[in-house]
């Protein structure tokens, strides 16, 4: 570790802490429908698209409304997905004639990207028609994370309002997510990625003679569009294979740092609009500084363990820090910051192997991951995950002072232990189960890259990776037939069993009345507070995948730190 | 508090383990491994399910001649511990409230009535008795049920109740018609109306509160059970899971090591002791001489935001005092003394006594042998807001209400004496009016002679008590019947936050409605009959066992001393039940770190040799680290079982004080105490040479 490596991060988060303000609030105006700068620009296409799609702005759905329009609007957009996966090789735009896809990765891709997951069981730059890239791919890029936003919105909508039974209309949030949040930093990064040198085209690929004579294929097409959203979005599904690494996709360290904002911009701004909508700027703030807790600590500990370096190979001679699968461009500290951010986020982009990272180092996304992407987390996802710790720490701590617990003025009781505790469930279900199921058979442990833990924890990181809609991998997992399916339904559970009983959450905090605050009500914007709140995350988290940790990672660890790989 | 007295009259104030109760417990301890009741109970029901497992382990390997049997006999022995430990907690909560609940119904159970049936009498048990009997009681015998006197007056001693040795007037119509069940009539006959049926009457409702099976669970205790359920599936799904990696990894693991981790990681702790605690928070609220209708009601008095106390009785002693007489300028001070002195003399009312008090001290004034004869007392009425004495020579004294006293003395006839300013001493009256006090006007004839002080007195500690109860964050509102002006000085010096002046049953409701808009929840207390609707619309409302039938059926708890300040140690037990389940709560999660600790390098180190490195604790051998961990797990229940039945310590402060202490105790504590705990274990495991 070095003072440049933490002047890096230092940098970086400073530049989120300035821009949450101003984003949050802009979001908070959007979503509210007061004027913001681009209203005279985009509220004519707003309301025309509400015409044309029959949209009454003003009437508000309660939560389950909105619950089932979020579904139907997802399921559409999957089977459209799915469609055009497996008919790309007849429809245009399609220069270096890539085939259809099969049915079982056509599914596993559609799902992905409909969940926002971008798990990738393919390569995008030998599998993918330029129109799949652009009208499917990126597509749902955008609309998934409007999805997300607009979840985000309703339950903040829930937390915030009192007695009512409404939580806002999905298809204008999902409008004007799009619209006005999404669509203008999208050009205008788009274009400073181009200016960077990011290809931007639609010219077949090139094949060129490099200096030792040998061919070699340089990509093209509009990449420069897509990598905006992907990382904006917390998609994180690459272009190419090789994602971020590849100079298509982050040429230069401008870039790099554009896109590691790109994905803090709207999770960081979104605990401001939740100040500004609850009415107590502090409680957001203090998810903010939760989530920094969190996401400062996973930084530290995966460049510390990538800094320290593999003993195995020091005792080769080769002396310094863990290069391996790492772009020189980025070193250490850069590759150790995004791949933290990736994970702290749904997005899953990756400048570094995330497999080639010391075990300790690897534990960091993969722990990342298992507390619920919180730490700023996907775009909405990781509000509305917090939201859900909240309720479990309020009611935990809260019976501490002798109340009933409250949260901002509103009792949390049965229902909401509930519906938090059913969110919690999710992730160990979709994510150990099919794991344990998995290992034990021959046709999933085939396909597998690695023998031993690592294979173990290469197997433990992709079901916890497509159920909480990261799409970052270990890799290792060959994509056949069993991966293909099982990974989809983790995807598609993983995303959409968490939103109901999210969803559930805000309509019954929307109905609740407000309880005036009192001394006897404990602050729940106090610094014990949000120690509380990590505390509760990290031991619900820990406490759940410690066990399998155990066996991956951590015993790989102990096992480097001995000098043995088995 | 808890007086001496009852400290020593109480059952509930017995050594934590009386050695009766303990050995009923030992036995229903037994009694209630019966799987239906267990179900009640969904972690420590995966716990006995786990018990019967590894115990058909055991019996297998036994007959099979397996090679761990003595661990999986060690392991299946301390489960069944674990479950015994978490019932012997709830047996000895319920054993301590029911000798609390039966010390109360003992007088109750062999009474006989005297049931009036179309005129006619006929004796029957007091359990047949329904609503709308009639029966007579006459002197020596006992009340056979709860009700309202409805014909006759009598001396009853409710003693068996109260404690309170003094017999008090039950008579009928008006706030003191109310009879309880097993108090004794001292003298005449009364006819009472049985008011509920049997089972149905507070008393039997208390004891349903402290029996386990008859318990209905609150709603908090209710979310706290599925929080705790739910933590419980997660932990399942997590050691289940670790089964098939752990084969993966070439490391199988027995059922028996399995179990054990489950039974280590669920919340066995506040589990186990969850329904204890509610118990004892009943069984606690009863040793105050409270009866209550629900644990539901207990619970919400924690939540209290809003409390309405009566000021007579509540803020301020029952009478007023006075504490000087001031004369205007033309009168002699000895004059105006006397006349108070004489007109008070026959006055028996607690002001008129005061009055004589005050000014008995001027000894060189007044002495009782200069008392005027025939004399004739006029005592106070409503109509006339005034006291006085007809004098043998015509004149008269009078005093009472100042306007009052001023028309009496425009109406003197004119020939009986010289009129004199008749609005004298105006700003007097309003100085001591405006300062709380009441002011009673003196005059003689058509002279004011004086204006008397009669002040409020506070009782002792009022004001530390309002303010450790805004330190809890709530408010206090005083209601009185006085006029605004009074009202709002007494409300000054006793450091209420608000009043309600001149308040009737309406005004009342209308504040308590309005508090409730606000979300606010209210508690108060009352005891007439027109208590009642507020006392039902308060979410807390505590009727005094003086008051009529109507207000305790209104009410959620009677308290049996009839002592209004009671409202503020029951906020104080409600508070304390929530508190200890978080805390307990917070404790066995955390517990959970060190377990892992234990039990992880235990399972995997034969496997991964290099997993040593994660026994910072240092462990003898793999299966004492396991055993260490389980029987820590189990003696950690019996450890907290006092703590349980007690309630953490509570001092009445601000919400982020407390909950900062409560989180480095219970919290802090929870993480570091367990590794301290197993390591003990270990050490006595090892010395016993026991692995």
């Amino acid at each position: 570790m070095n003072a440049f490596g933490w002047l890096q991060a230092t940098v970086f988060f400073g530049l989120v802490l300035v821009l949450a303000k101003p984003v949050g609030l802009y979001m908070a105006r959007v979503f509210e429908g007061e004027r913001t700068l681009l209203t005279p620009i985009f509220e004519p296409l707003e309301s025309a698209w509400y015409r044309l799609c029959r949209i009454r702005p003003e009437r508000e759905m309660g939560w389950a409304t909105y619950l089932f329009s979020v579904l139907a609007f997802s399921a559409v957009g999957l089977a459209y997905l799915y469609i055009l996966l497996r008919t790309q090789k007849w429809l245009p735009l399609n220069p270096q004639g890539f085939d259809n896809l099969p049915p079982d990765l056509a599914w596993n891709s559609a799902v992905s990207f409909m969940t926002n997951t971008n798990w990738q069981f393919y390569s995008g730059e030998s599998t993918m028609s330029y129109l799949s890239q652009m009208s499917g791919l990126a597509w749902h890029n955008f609309v998934s994370a409007a999805a997300g936003i607009a979840v985000a919105i309703a339950v903040i909508r829930g937390v915030s309002r009192t007695e009512r039974t409404t939580l806002g209309n999905f298809w204008v949030d999902l409008v004007r997510a799009c619209l006005y949040v999404l669509l203008p930093i999208c050009i205008v990064g788009s274009l400073a990625f181009a200016w960077q040198g990011m290809p931007q085209n639609f010219a077949p690929y090139h094949t060129i003679a490099t200096a030792e004579g040998a061919p070699q294929t340089i990509t093209g097409g509009p990449i420069a569009s897509q990598e905006i959203i992907k990382e904006l979005g917390t998609n994180g599904g690459g272009f190419v294979n090789a994602n971020s690494s590849s100079p298509n996709e982050n040429p230069t360290p401008f870039t790099n740092l554009l896109e590691m904002l790109a994905m803090f911009l709207i999770p960081a701004g979104l605990t401001y609009t939740y100040g500004r909508y609850v009415k107590d700027q502090r409680a957001g703030w203090a998810v903010f500084a939760a989530m920094s807790v969190l996401f400062v600590a996973g930084f530290s500990a995966a460049y510390w363990a990538e800094a320290a370096g593999n003993p195995i190979v020091h005792h080769l001679g080769v002396a310094g820090p863990n290069l391996e699968g790492k772009e020189t461009r980025f070193g250490v500290p850069a590759s150790a910051l995004f791949g933290t951010i990736s994970t702290d986020t749904s997005t899953g982009a990756v400048n570094s192997m995330h497999d080639s990272w010391t075990p300790l180092g690897g534990l960091v996304p993969l722990v990342n991951m298992q507390l619920g992407e919180v730490a700023f987390g996907g775009v909405g996802t990781g509000l509305y995950g917090m939201v859900l710790f909240i309720v479990l720490t309020v009611f935990i701590a809260g019976l501490m002072v002798g109340r009933t617990p409250e949260y901002l003025g509103k009792k949390i009781e049965r229902r909401e232990v509930q519906l938090a505790i059913l969110g919690v469930l999710v992730l160990p279900l979709f994510a150990l189960v099919p794991a344990a199921v998995s290992i034990l058979l021959p046709i999933a442990t085939a396909t597998l890259g690695n023998a031993g833990v690592h294979g173990f924890s290469e197997v433990l990181y992709a079901f916890t990776s497509t159920t909480e809609n990261n799409g970052s991998a270990f890799a290792g997992l060959g994509g056949n037939t069993y991966w293909n399916t099982v990974t989809g339904i983790t995807m598609i559970c993983g995303r959409f069993l968490f939103i109901v009983p999210a969803m559930a959450l805000a309509g019954a905090l929307a109905q609740k009345k407000a309880v005036p605050q009192t001394a006897g009500t404990f602050q729940t914007t106090s610094p014990i507070f949000v120690l509380l709140l990590v505390g509760v995350i990290l031991i619900v988290g820990a406490l759940t995948f410690f066990p399998a940790d155990a066996l991956g990672p951590v015993v790989e660890q102990l096992l480097m730190l001995e000098g043995r790989v088995q | 508090m808890i007086s001496a007295r009852r400290l020593e009259r109480r059952p509930g104030a017995r050594s934590l383990f009386d050695r009766a109760i303990a050995a009923r417990a030992i036995v229903d301890s037994f009694v209630k491994l019966d799987p239906r009741r267990q179900a009640r109970n969904p972690v420590m029901f995966v716990v006995e399910v786990g018990a019967v497992i590894v115990a058909s382990f055991f019996a297998r390997d036994l007959l099979a001649g397996g090679r761990d049997v003595g661990f999986d006999f060690a392991i299946a022995v301390w489960l069944w511990f674990t479950v015994l430990f978490a019932n012997f907690a709830e047996a000895i909560a319920e054993g301590r409230g029911k000798a609390q609940a039966e010390f109360l119904r003992r007088t109750k159970s062999d009474t006989r009535a005297r049931r009036i049936v179309h005129d006619r009498e006929e004796f029957v048990g007091a359990a047949s008795l329904r609503a709308g009997d009639l029966v007579r009681v006459d002197a020596g015998e006992l009340i056979p049920g709860d009700g309202d006197v409805v014909a006759g007056a009598a001396a009853v001693d409710e003693s068996a109740m109260t404690g309170e040795s003094a017999p008090v007037i039950r008579e009928a119509g008006g706030d003191r018609s109310a009879v309880t069940g097993g108090t004794r009539v001292l003298s005449d006959t009364i006819q009472v109306r049985i008011g509920s049926d049997p089972g149905e009457s507070f008393l039997d409702r208390m004891i349903a509160l402290v029996e386990g099976a008859r318990r209905q669970k609150t709603p908090n205790e209710i979310a706290l059970s599925i929080l705790l359920a739910g933590l419980t599936i997660v932990f399942v799904l997590a050691v289940a899971t670790l089964g098939p990696f752990s084969i993966y990894a070439g490391t199988v693991q027995s059922v028996t090591v399995l179990i054990a981790l489950l039974v280590c990681l669920i919340p066995t702790t506040i589990g186990g002791l969850l329904s204890a605690i509610g118990i004892a928070g009943m069984d606690r609220v009863l040793q105050r001489n409270v009866l209550a209708t629900s644990g539901r009601a207990v619970e919400a008095a924690g939540d209290v935001d809003t409390l309405l106390l009566d000021k007579t009785g509540t803020i301020t002693l029952g009478n007023r005092q006075a504490t000087e007489i001031i004369v205007p300028t033309g009168v002699d001070p000895a004059e105006a003394t006397r006349a108070a002195f004489f007109s008070s003399l026959p006055d028996e009312t607690p002001e008129g006594r005061s009055i004589v008090i005050l000014a008995r001290r001027d000894a060189s004034v007044v002495d009782d042998n200069s008392v005027p004869t025939g004399a004739t007392f006029v005592p106070f009425s409503a109509y006339t807001r005034m006291s006085g004495l007809d004098l043998a020579d015509g004149s008269a004294i009078r005093k009472g209400a100042p306007d009052a006293v001023r028309a009496w003395v425009r109406e003197r006839k004119p020939e009986v004496a010289p009129a004199e300013d008749p609005l004298a001493l105006t700003g007097e009256v309003e100085r001591i009016a405006r300062a709380g006090g009441t002011p009673l006007l003196l005059a003689s004839d058509r002279r004011i002679l004086g204006v008397i002080a009669l002040k409020d007195v506070l009782k002792p500690n009022m004001r530390e008590r309002f303010e450790r109860l805004r330190a809890m964050g709530i408010r206090t509102v005083m209601i009185t019947g006085d006029n605004p002006l009074t009202a709002n000085a007494i409300a000054s010096e006793a450091g209420v936050d608000d009043f309600l002046a001149e308040a009737t049953p309406e005004t009342k409701m209308g504040l308590i409605k309005r508090e409730q808009e606000l979300g606010r929840l209210v508690a108060m207390t009352g005891d007439g009959t027109n208590d009642a609707p507020a006392l039902a619309q308060a979410d807390v409302g505590v009727a005094m066992n003086s008051g009529t039938q109507a207000a305790k059926e209104a009410a959620n708890m009677v308290d049996l001393d009839s002592d209004p300040t009671k409202l503020i140690e029951i906020v104080e037990i409600g508070k304390q039940l929530l508190m200890t389940r978080g805390a307990l709560t917070t404790f066995s999660i955390a517990n959970d770190v060190a377990k892992y600790f234990a039990i992880l390098p235990a399972m995997f180190s034969i496997a991964y040799p290099e997993m040593q490195a994660l026994n910072v604790m240092h462990l003898a051998t793999p299966q004492s680290a396991i055993l260490s961990a389980v029987i820590f797990n189990a003696l950690i229940i019996i450890a907290l079982v006092p703590l349980a039945l007690r309630g953490v310590a509570y001092r009445p402060r601000g919400a982020n004080a407390v909950l900062r202490d409560n989180v480095l105790v219970y919290g802090l504590g929870g993480i570091l105490i367990p590794f301290v705990g197993i390591k003990a274990v270990d050490l006595i495991l090892a010395a016993l040479h026991l692995t």
